[in-house]
This record gives structure tokens, C-alpha cells and sequence, in this order.
């Protein structure tokens, strides 16, 4: 605890001091007890164990997020992170660990759609989206809906507000032109940028991203991270990304895995200057002959 | 403002046109529905007269339209093939011929108010499940629901797994291999090797007045085109576009909330249902059922009824079905030996050839000669 | 119940007929002790003749003297009798044919005729085959042999021998688990015992009975393990092929079952050509060319299909499977215009009858060999992936196809190869498959549903998985068989599969984890 608790034996404590008090354990809480930590967060990891047939995907992972966070998660091939968006969305179930999401909603157990249904929106590494749709129904089908039912999606009907919503982020995405046509016949890069409309569509309060600008040119590299910074008003982010310029443009966090574990967590100075870090991505520092 | 946004609406979000099809869909419905039977009362020798083989013939034919359109919803649309369909048109054909077994009666060849094929296994008593088919009206509802029934238990324990890809036809062709042993079992009580035949009467007609054929017939059309709605205004509503949405790309259906195996087993069970109406309506025209018509090479054939046709096109389902087994019947008469060859290279030729089937040629047609305006029923899917 | 000759008093009247006829009668009356060869052939030449012309008694007596005096060199002559005599003769002369036609049996080189002949003296031999299966059991080697001429002489030993003898014999048929013995000894328990020689006898006979019936009880259950185990290397050596083409080019091959019939087919024209062509003697060998030819051809014709036709299908599975279903379609009705409906297969000598595993368990030729064949295909594909520079590359693109390609595996080619060695497979299959049954067009659609089974349950790309997944199925098929039905156990297994891929959903050794094309 902090050392501003009153003296003991002091039996009536004064005004003062209590509303002190007060301000300490609001303050300080997420640093001394989980259960009031995890309150403040949108997400929260404790321990979370992966286990392939013998292969730790994940190991004892532990991850706090906070509300409009933007966190970058970095880390070599096999370091878990793809694993890590897997169990957050529903997609793999850990073998041990707890997974929270907002306040107080676990995760674990629970279908990858109805994970979605609750705020988690994941766009994958290679564009997933229907390609024998218009873009306008690709849209419109990942649009968040109170139902999303065999019989809700059966008698539903086009609302202007739903057409409006649509239309607006066909409009941030710049696809307005190409609304009537098939998803299959987009560029590469417009399918990536129609796959991050739709999970936008879903209005998720986090959003799971899988190496957003793999395969984009620098113009549009650009364009997605003013995009995904732009996004931390209203919503909470973790973005998987090698493109070390890149994470340097957008990241205020980030998160260094390696082995199924968090290496070390901090702003991205911190991070490129801690000697594992370096380690891990440049071979082993003891041997500075190998390294070269 | 809102008039633009509008205009980005793709066409069959608009909440019009979504049942009711184009002209030529009324037309032809028209002319197969009353034409055709009008054209079978003409006198014999009057060029233009229908006979009633072929009235009977073609009755037939739509019977498996009805079954092709099931088929076309799970695999053509969803992505899910099933090649155990053929065990819930089985279903509803068993469920109207034990009815009209019932009927026969004392007519029997044995004179015994059970049918022939109980009397020669000995057994003495109506067996239980047998028994409420003697209500007509149970039957109409048995026809459906059965299947229906059937295929949500399958359905449930299959799609809950995330059974998919080639995991689900081998799954549901091993479905159809079982049911069509249980179904040639005497024991079952369902007509063994034989199946169920010899009907005489149906709610009182006889089976094999031409009129009553004809009745049928008209009846067989009439389904058809309720179906073709009802398929109609699956496909075109939102759940319709989460269908193909499904075969496009699964796991994005996934986290965009939606439940594929809701919508799956939502899918599966409707066709089943229309399979099963296709076997009621065949039964009484064909006047026979047998386990060899719901086995596995059947249940397989109506696969490539839907890839001839046209898959992912209601009218391509409807096209093949009745395209290929008019094919069949000509070709049997003549050259039966040819025949499963001619089918076997339907099966190559389609899938290597012409992946969009008949339908898909046309469109293709139609895209090159922009003049052509004829409007094809589920042209704008 | 034949009744010891000399106790009759048909003995003294029939001694007096035959002096009184003036025939020779030495011999008749030497009932303990062998007689000399010549008058032995005088005694049996005569003994004949009065079968033939004598009155009933005389007959009766003729007999007698037969079973103790006679040889099996008589067998054409009693033959010769039979076929003339009337029903009543030929019913009273029959203990005689027996002994005869066994003993000439008990001295066959061939230890399956020597076993059935010991076999059938047990259950229908008189008192007076007891020497002789005395005297064959100090001659004989053969364990098997041993043990059913040893079950004989028991079984006889208790129908004809003496209180202390039979109390012995009982207690040894219960040793020897002989299942011959349960009838008799089922009599001998069901006899109201009056004495205490009575009594012991029948506790003897129930004890014993029990030890049997235990006995066949764990028998039957080895054999369906064995009918199971048999059934398995069946489906193993169907979708072993299938396996592997699925593990690696994610292609399921409807026509797979066509590739067998295909096997089936070359193995019936090696026959074929064997007959017309080579002697008699050199036909037993014609199996060991019609699985190498087998192989080689369902191998080309997988391995032009390959070229024609899937190789334009990669990545389209649903249609890969419509396809195949079609070329299947069309090579079993080209089979059916070529060779006609239904065509049987001789199997070579060797592979006719049946091994004994143990008391009352048997294991015929031809299922041990497809057992052994299976177990050779297993390993060698074993060692063709693990042990060899292309089964090194066959798992490399199974890992990862577009990192192997970039590696300069040339992938394409190794698919082509694969079909091809995953068709022959199926090739020899249908060679295998001849020797259990008939050939006919449509023999791989009757286990090829099973098979696809196996590759489900088993998972994609694991050798052990479809072992496993084979074994599993083909000894549940058996297992469940006696008490439910052929048919409804079929349908239980389809109903386990549904439920067990709910548990696991791609098989039973599916690879866990994060798989790149998810």
C-alpha cells in the first residue's frame, strides 16, 4: 500500500484524511488489486495457457488493455500472437487462464459469433470477405443488428438509418463508387480496406487486428494508420504488426511477446532499446560474432 | 440525399420483387399448369395432344424440380453439399405411400386389410407407426414433417460439430448407405427389397384414371411454383445473402456474429422439407417407391441435376432437373446400356466445363448481347 | 447303443450258422487278438461276400468282424457294396465306410485330411477305432492332429471304456476345451445318477462342461477380435490410399472403389491368362504377378486421371468429389460392358483353408494373408515417407504446399505421383479383396463408404490416425454384428462417428494448433 495510511492508533481520523484515503485507493487500485483493476479495462488476460498437443502456443500470458488504448502487439514468427487474437475472439480455447472482457463477461467457453456479438470485432491477415457479394451487401451483413438470427435476418427490412450508416462508411473507406460491385473483383488493397468498413460496421468496442498493411503501398500504409488512430475515440484496439515504421506511426504501447509470453510492455522506445528485445530479434548478444 | 443512397441499394434489397417473379415465370407456370393439361384432353389423333405418359412423364419430372431446388438451397447458395437427399425424399415418398398402401384395402391380393407384403412376412398386426397413415391428412403432414423432423436431428449433431467441407457429403452419403440398408430390411417393415407399390386409390379416386393423373400433375406444378417462391424469398432476403455469404467465406460469417450452424441446420432442414414434398408428389404418379430410388447413387444424381442446371440459380435447379431426366428416360428407352455412361460424363463434363451450368451459360450469353431484355426467372439473384 | 458282440447271444447262434454253412470261422471268434494277415484276407474276402448274399444276422456279424479285422484296401469293395445294396444295408455297413475311409485318412500326408479324419471318428466312430487312433496318435507330430486325435480317442474312450477309463476321459476332454466333447457330455449330465460311480461321473461331465463352455465363451469372443481384425486390414488397405491423397492434395477421390474394382479385374485376367497359358501346376503361383499387376494398373489409371482430369480441380474439393463420382460411373459400366455382371476368382491352393490359432479358433488363409498384406502395405508406406527423400518431400507439402514449391519441391509432380501410388494401393485392395469375394462392377461402392469412414474418423494426413481409425471401425462392425445386426450396427457406427466428431471434429489425430490456410 501507500504510504499516506494513517498512523496507526490514531482512532478518528480527520475529514482530511479520509478523503485522502479515498483518492489514494481510487488512484492507486489498479496497481494494488486486480478484481478493481479489471474494472478500468476493456480487456484483461491472466494466465492464459495454449497448449497444442504438447506445444505451448501461449504460456502464463497475462494482458491489461485499457478503454481506446491503441495496443500494438509485437514479436517473432511463432511468438503467439496470432494465438493470442485466436483465444480473444473465441476462436481457440485455452487450456487454463481467464479471459474478461469489459466488465465482467468471460469469454472462455463461449461461440466465436456470439464473442462478436458482444463488442469483439477481428479483421484477419488475409482479406476475408464475400467475394460473389456486391460490396454494399458485404457491408450490410456485418452491420451491427440487435438480432442476428436465422429469423430476425429472414423478415428484416432495409431501414435508411442502417442505408445511412452504410453509405457513410462506404464513404470513409472510398468505395462509394464500388458499392454495386462483387467483392471478388476489388484490388487486394480494397478488399483489406472493405474488410476494416465491415468490422467497423460491427461497431466492436475492441477490435482485434492482424497485420492491417501486409501487402498495402506506403501511401496506403499511411492511410491505415492515421485510420486506426482515428478509431481510438469510440474504440479499443490491439493491432498485430511487423512493419516496424508502421507500429512506430501508430503505437503509444507495445506489447513484445516471445514464446507464449509477454517479453516487456512500453512505449515503443522503451521497447526497441530493452536489451531481451534485441536480443530475440538480432540473435543472442553474447555472441557478437553470431549476431553479425 | 436519401434518393442517392437508394441508388446504392443493389437491387434485390429492395423490398419489392422479393416473391413475385418476372413475367416469364407467370407465363410459363400458366402454360405447364393448365396448357399442358388441356393440351392431354385433345383428341388422340390431334397433333398438338399430350399423352398421358407424358403428362405423367413430366409430373414427374417437376416432383424432382422441387427436390433440385431443396438441393440447390444447401449446396448451390450455402456451399453445403448433401448427398443424402435422396433419404428425405424417401422420407416424404414412404410417408404418402404407406398412406396410399392403407388405402388399398381389401383389394389386396391377399384379401387382407394389411398390405401384401405383411401378409407374406407373417406379420399379423398394423404395426404401430403405420397406423395413424391411415388419415390422409396425417400423411400430408407426416410428408413434411418427418424429413423436417429428420434432417434437424442430423443437421443439429453435424453442423453443431463443425462438420464441413468433404466431411459433410461423406457424412450424409453414409446417412443415405444406412437408411437405404434399414429401408430393405423386412423387419422394418416398410416393403423390404420391394418397397411399397400396387396402389389403387387416393382420397377415394382411382390412381390410374387419366383425370386423377391429371389432377396430380397440376397439383405437382403448383408445388413447384410455391416452392420456387418460397426458395424465392429465402434467397432474396438478408438471411439469403448470409447463405452465400457462408459459402463465400465461413469463418468472416463467424465474426461477424452471425451463427453458420443456425443458418445451416436453417437451410438443411427447409430443403428437406421441399425433398420430402417432391416424394409425395412422386409417389402417386410413379405408383411406386423402393429403397433403389433413395440410396446413395440417387441421392449423388441430384447433385448433378443442380450443376447441369445451374448452381446458385433457382430456375438452373429447375432447368437441370427436368433437362436431365428427360434425358434419362430417351436415353433408357433406346440405349439403356449408355446411359450411366452418358451420366458419368454429365459429372466430369459439368464441373470441368461448365461450372455455372446451363443458367450460367446463358447469362454469360446474355452479358455478350446486351439487346437481349428477356427477363429470366431468378436472372437478378 | 452298439452293444459289445461278444456279450449277445447272437453270438453262439451266429457261430453255429456260419459252421453249418461250413464256412471258415477262425477268425470270427478272435475278438482280443489280431489276427495273421492271410487268414485276415480270407476272413474279410469272406465276411464281404456274406455282406453281399447272407441273411441279416449274418450281415450284423460280417460287420463286427470287419471293424476289427478289415483295412481301408476294402474301401472300393464296400463301395462297390453300397452302391448296390439296399437302405438298410448300406445304414449297417456305414460304421465300417467310416473307420475305413478315416483310418485311410489317419495316413495322409496332408495334416488337414488327417484332422478331419480324427475329427470324424470322434463323433461317429465305433469302439473298434480306438486302436487304430491310438496307433496314429504315437505316429503323429502335428500339435493340431495330435490334439483332435487325442479329443477322438476321449471322446470314444467315454461312450465305450470302462467306469475308471471314462471318469478319466471326462476330466481330459475338460483339459482339452474340446468342443466336440459338450453333447456328450450334456447326456452324460442330464443322466440320473443313481450310484456314487453314477454320481462322481456326472459331476465329472457338469465340471467339465463348464470348463468347456467358459472356454468357448473367450473363443468366440477371440474370434470376433480376429473377424474384426481382418475386416479392418480390409478397410485399412481401401483407405490408406484415400488417405494419403486426401492428406495431400485435400481431394476426396469418389472413384477410389473403381480403382480397386480395377485391381480386381487385373487380377482376374492374370488368372485368366495364367489358365490359358501356363500348366496347371504353375497356376497356385499366379497371385504373386496379379498384385504386382493389380498395383501398376490401377496405378496408370490413377495416374492419367490425375492428368485429366483433378489436376485442374486443386482447391475446388465439392467438385473433385462430383467428378470422381462421375469417371466412377463410367469405369463401372465399362467394366460391366467389358466382363459382364459377375465374375469369380479362383484363389490359389495356398490360401484355401484355415490356420488354428487356437482351441476352437480359427483363422482361414486368405484373411491372415490380407492381414499380412495390409501390415507390408503399412509399413512400406511407412518407409516410403519416413525413410526415403520423397516421402521426405510427400510430408513437407503436406505441412505447407507454398513454402515446399518455394523450396523447389516440384509439387505438382509429386501429386501426380502420389495419386497414382495412392490408386495402386486401392489396386491392390481389390487384388486382395478377390480372395473373400466375388468380382463384380460395383465392388468398391461396397466398402468405399466405410472407407471414407475411416479417412474422417482417422483424420487428414496421419498413418496412424487411419490405422487407428480402421482398426476401430472394422472391429466395432464385429463386434457389434451378433447383437445387433450387420445392418443396425452399421447404423450405430455412423451414429458413434457423428458424435464422436462432435468431440473432434477433424479426427482423431488431427494436427492441433493454428494451421496456415484457416
Amino acid at each position: 500500500m501507500t504510504s499516506d495510511i494513517h498512523p496507526r492508533g490514531q482512532l478518528t481520523p480527520t475529514m482530511d484524511t479520509i478523503s485522502r484515503e479515498l483518492a489514494n485507493i481510487e488512484g492507486t487500485s489498479g496497481r494494488t488489486t486486480i478484481g478493481s483493476r479489471h474494472q478500468r479495462s476493456i480487456l484483461y488476460l491472466e494466465d492464459v495457457t495454449v497448449d497444442f498437443d504438447g506445444f505451448k502456443a501461449l504460456n502464463g500470458l497475462n494482458l491489461v488493455m485499457d478503454y481506446h488504448e491503441l495496443r500494438v502487439v509485437i514479436g517473432p514468427n511463432g511468438a503467439g500472437k496470432s494465438t493470442l487474437l485466436d483465444v480473444i475472439s473465441g476462436k481457440v480455447r485455452p487450456t487454463a487462464g481467464r479471459v474478461v472482457f469489459g466488465q465482467a463477461t468471460d469469454l472462455i467457453g463461449l461461440w466465436e459469433h456470439q464473442i462478436t456479438a458482444l463488442g469483439i470485432g477481428r479483421k484477419f491477415q488475409t482479406p476475408s470477405v464475400y467475394t460473389t457479394l456486391p460490396v454494399w451487401d458485404n457491408l450490410d451483413l456485418s452491420l451491427r443488428r440487435r438480432s442476428k438470427g436465422v429469423y430476425a435476418t429472414l423478415l428484416s427490412r432495409v431501414s435508411s438509418e442502417e442505408s445511412d450508416k452504410i453509405a457513410r462508411t462506404l464513404q470513409t473507406i472510398g468505395l462509394t463508387k464500388k458499392a454495386r460491385v462483387l467483392a471478388g473483383q476489388l484490388s487486394h488493397g480494397e478488399k483489406q480496406w472493405l474488410e476494416i468498413g465491415m468490422v467497423l460496421l460491427q461497431d466492436p468496442a475492441l477490435l482485434l487486428i492482424d497485420e492491417p498493411v501486409a501487402g498495402m503501398t506506403d501511401q496506403e500504409t499511411r492511410k491505415t494508420g492515421d485510420l486506426l488512430q482515428s478509431l481510438t475515440d469510440k474504440h479499443s484496439l490491439i493491432v498485430i504488426e511487423h512493419d516496424m515504421e508502421f507500429v512506430r506511426q501508430i503505437a503509444k504501447t507495445v506489447t513484445v511477446m516471445h514464446e507464449g509470453t509477454v517479453l516487456c510492455e512500453g512505449p515503443v522506445e522503451y521497447v526497441q532499446n530493452h536489451p531481451r528485445v534485441i536480443e530475440i530479434y538480432l540473435g543472442r548478444q553474447k555472441e557478437p560474432h553470431a549476431s553479425v | 440525399m436519401r434518393k442517392r443512397d437508394d441508388a446504392l441499394i443493389p437491387e434485390n434489397d429492395q423490398p419489392t420483387n422479393r416473391v413475385l417473379a418476372g413475367p416469364l415465370f407467370w407465363i410459363t407456370g400458366l402454360v405447364l399448369l393448365v396448357g399442358i393439361p388441356l393440351l392431354n384432353l385433345l383428341p388422340d389423333d390431334s397433333p398438338l395432344h399430350v399423352s398421358d405418359f407424358t403428362l405423367n412423364l413430366f409430373g414427374k419430372f417437376f416432383a424432382f424440380a422441387i427436390l433440385a431446388l431443396g438441393l440447390d438451397l444447401i449446396w448451390g447458395y450455402t456451399g453445403v453439399l448433401s448427398l443424402g437427399h435422396g433419404v428425405f425424399f424417401g422420407l416424404g415418398a414412404y410417408a404418402m405411400g404407406m398412406h396410399l398402401m392403407l388405402q388399398i384395402g381389401a383389394e389386396s391380393v391377399y384379401g387382407n386389410a394389411l398390405p401384401d407384403f405383411m401378409v407374406w412376412n407373417q406379420v399379423k398386426e398394423l404395426p404401430w407407426f403405420w397406423v395413424p397413415f391411415h388419415s390422409f391428412w396425417f400423411a400430408l403432414v407426416a410428408v413434411i414433417l418427418v424429413p423436417m423432423l429428420f434432417a434437424a436431428v442430423f443437421g443439429f449433431f453435424v453442423f453443431r460439430s463443425r462438420i464441413r467441407g468433404v466431411y459433410f457429403p461423406i457424412m450424409t452419403q453414409a446417412l443415405a448407405l444406412v437408411v437405404w440398408l434399414v429401408f430393405n430390411r423386412n423387419e422394418t417393415n416398410l416393403g423390404g427389397t420391394n418397397g411399397l407399390t400396387d396402389f389403387k386409390h387416393i382420397l377415394g379416386f382411382s390412381i390410374h384414371d387419366p383425370a386423377t393423373q391429371r389432377v396430380l400433375y397440376a397439383l405437382t406444378v403448383l408445388c413447384l411454383g410455391l416452392a420456387y417462391m418460397l426458395c424465392r424469398w429465402v434467397t432474396r432476403s438478408r438471411a439469403g445473402r448470409v447463405l452465400i455469404a457462408i459459402r463465400d467465406c465461413e469463418q468472416r460469417v463467424l465474426f461477424s456474429g452471425y451463427s453458420p450452424a443456425s443458418y445451416k441446420l436453417f437451410v438443411f432442414v427447409i430443403s428437406a422439407g421441399l425433398a420430402g414434398l417432391a416424394g409425395a408428389l412422386y409417389v402417386p404418379q410413379v405408383g411406386i417407391i423402393t429403397p433403389n430410388q433413395i440410396g446413395v447413387l440417387p441421392s449423388i444424381e441430384i447433385a448433378i441435376w443442380v450443376a447441369v442446371g445451374g448452381r446458385g440459380t433457382l430456375s438452373g435447379a429447375i432447368i437441370g432437373a427436368t433437362g436431365v431426366n428427360w434425358m434419362r428416360s430417351v436415353l433408357t428407352n433406346h440405349v439403356p446400356e449408355l446411359w450411366l455412361l452418358v451420366l458419368g460424363g454429365l459429372f466430369i463434363a459439368v464441373v470441368m466445363f461448365v461450372p455455372t451450368g446451363i443458367v450460367g451459360l446463358f447469362r454469360q450469353t446474355h452479358a455478350k448481347l446486351p439487346c437481349w431484355k428477356i427477363k429470366i426467372p431468378g436472372w437478378h439473384r | 447303443m452298439i452293444r459289445p458282440f461278444a456279450h449277445t447271444p447272437f453270438l453262439r447262434l451266429a457261430v453255429l450258422s456260419w459252421c453249418l454253412l461250413g464256412l471258415q470261422a477262425t477268425g470270427w471268434a478272435q475278438v482280443s487278438t489280431p489276427p495273421s494277415t492271410s487268414t485276415d484276407r480270407v476272413g474279410t474276402h469272406e465276411a464281404l461276400t456274406t455282406l453281399a448274399e447272407g441273411t441279416w444276422t449274418e450281415k450284423t456279424h460280417a460287420v463286427t468282424y470287419l471293424l476289427q479285422h478289415g483295412d481301408p484296401s476294402l474301401l472300393p469293395q464296400l463301395d462297390a457294396l453300397r452302391s448296390t445294396a439296399n437302405r438298410r444295408v448300406r445304414k449297417l455297413i456305414k460304421p465300417v465306410i467310416t473307420l475305413f475311409r478315416n483310418q485311410a485318412g489317419l495316413a495322409s500326408p496332408d495334416t488337414e485330411t488327417r484332422r478331419a479324419a480324427a475329427r470324424d471318428l470322434g463323433v461317429r466312430g465305433t469302439r473298434e477305432a480306438l486302436p487304430v487312433l491310438r496307433n496314429a496318435l504315437s505316429n503323429e507330430r502335428d500339435h493340431w492332429v495330435r490334439y483332435d486325435l487325442e479329443e477322438a480317442i476321449n471322446l470314444l474312450t467315454v461312450e465305450y471304456a470302462g467306469p475308471q477309463d471314462r471318469l478319466a476321459a471326462i476330466q481330459k476332454l475338460g483339459d482339452l476345451r474340446s468342443d466336440a466333447a459338450l453333447p456328450v457330455l450334456q447326456e452324460l449330465a442330464d443322466q440320473p445318477a443313481s450310484t456314487l460311480e453314477q454320481h462322481t461321473l456326472r459331476n465329472a461331465a457338469i465340471e467339465a462342461g463348464r470348463r468347456i463352455q467358459k472356454w468357448q465363451e473367450i473363443a468366440s469372443g477371440i474370434e470376433i477380435l480376429l473377424q474384426g481384425l481382418s475386416l479392418s486390414s480390409i478397410l485399412l488397405l481401401m483407405s490408406l490410399g484415400l488417405a494419403i491423397v486426401f492428406g495431400l492434395m485435400g481431394v476426396i477421390n469418389m472413384a477410389h472403389g473403381e480403382m480397386m474394382m480395377i485391381g480386381a479385374y487385373a487380377t482376374y485376367v492374370v488368372q485368366e491368362i495364367f489358365q490359358a497359358c501356363f500348366a496347371p501346376s504353375f497356376f497356385d503361383y499366379y497371385f504373386f504377378f496379379a498384385l504386382p499387376c493389380a498395383f501398376v494398373v490401377a496405378g496408370l489409371v490413377g495416374w492419367i486421371l490425375e492428368g485429366t482430369l483433378i489436376r485442374f480441380l486443386y482447391g475446388r474439393p465439392l467438385e473433385t468429389l462430383l467428378a470422381t463420382w462421375g469417371v466412377g460411373l463410367v469405369l463401372i459400366q465399362v467394366a460391366r460392358l467389358i466382363f459382364g455382371d459377375l465374375t469369380a476368382v479362383q484363389a490359389p491352393s495356398w490360401l484355401k483353408g484355415s490356420a488354428q490359432v487356437m482351441v476352437g479358433v480359427q483363422l482361414p488363409h486368405n484373411r491372415l494373408f490380407i492381414i499380412l498384406l495390409a501390415l507390408f502395405c503399412l509399413a512400406g508406406i511407412y518407409a516410403l515417407l519416413f525413410r526415403t527423400g520423397i516421402g521426405l518431400r510427400i510430408r513437407a507439402v503436406l505441412q505447407n504446399r507454398d513454402m515446399s514449391a518455394c523450396l523447389g519441391i516440384p509439387t505438382r509432380k509429386l501429386d501426380a505421383y502420389t495419386f497414382a501410388f495412392g490408386s495402386g494401393l486401392a489396386g491392390l485392395a481389390g487384388s486382395a479383396l478377390t480372395l473373400v469375394g466375388n468380382v463384380d462392377p460395383e465392388l468398391g461402392r461396397n466398402y468405399i463408404v466405410d472407407s471414407f469412414m475411416v479417412v474422417v474418423t482417422g483424420g487428414v494426413g496421419k498413418l496412424a490416425g487411419t490405422t487407428t481409425a480402421a482398426l476401430g471401425i472394422g472391429t466395432l462392425n464385429k463386434v457389434l454384428e451378433p447383437s445387433f445386426g450387420a445392418v443396425y450396427g452399421k447404423v450405430t457406427i455412423l451414429i458413434l462417428i457423428i458424435l464422436f466428431l462432435r468431440y473432434r471434429p477433424s479426427g482423431l489425430y488431427a494436427q492441433k494448433g493454428r494451421r496456415l490456410d484457416s
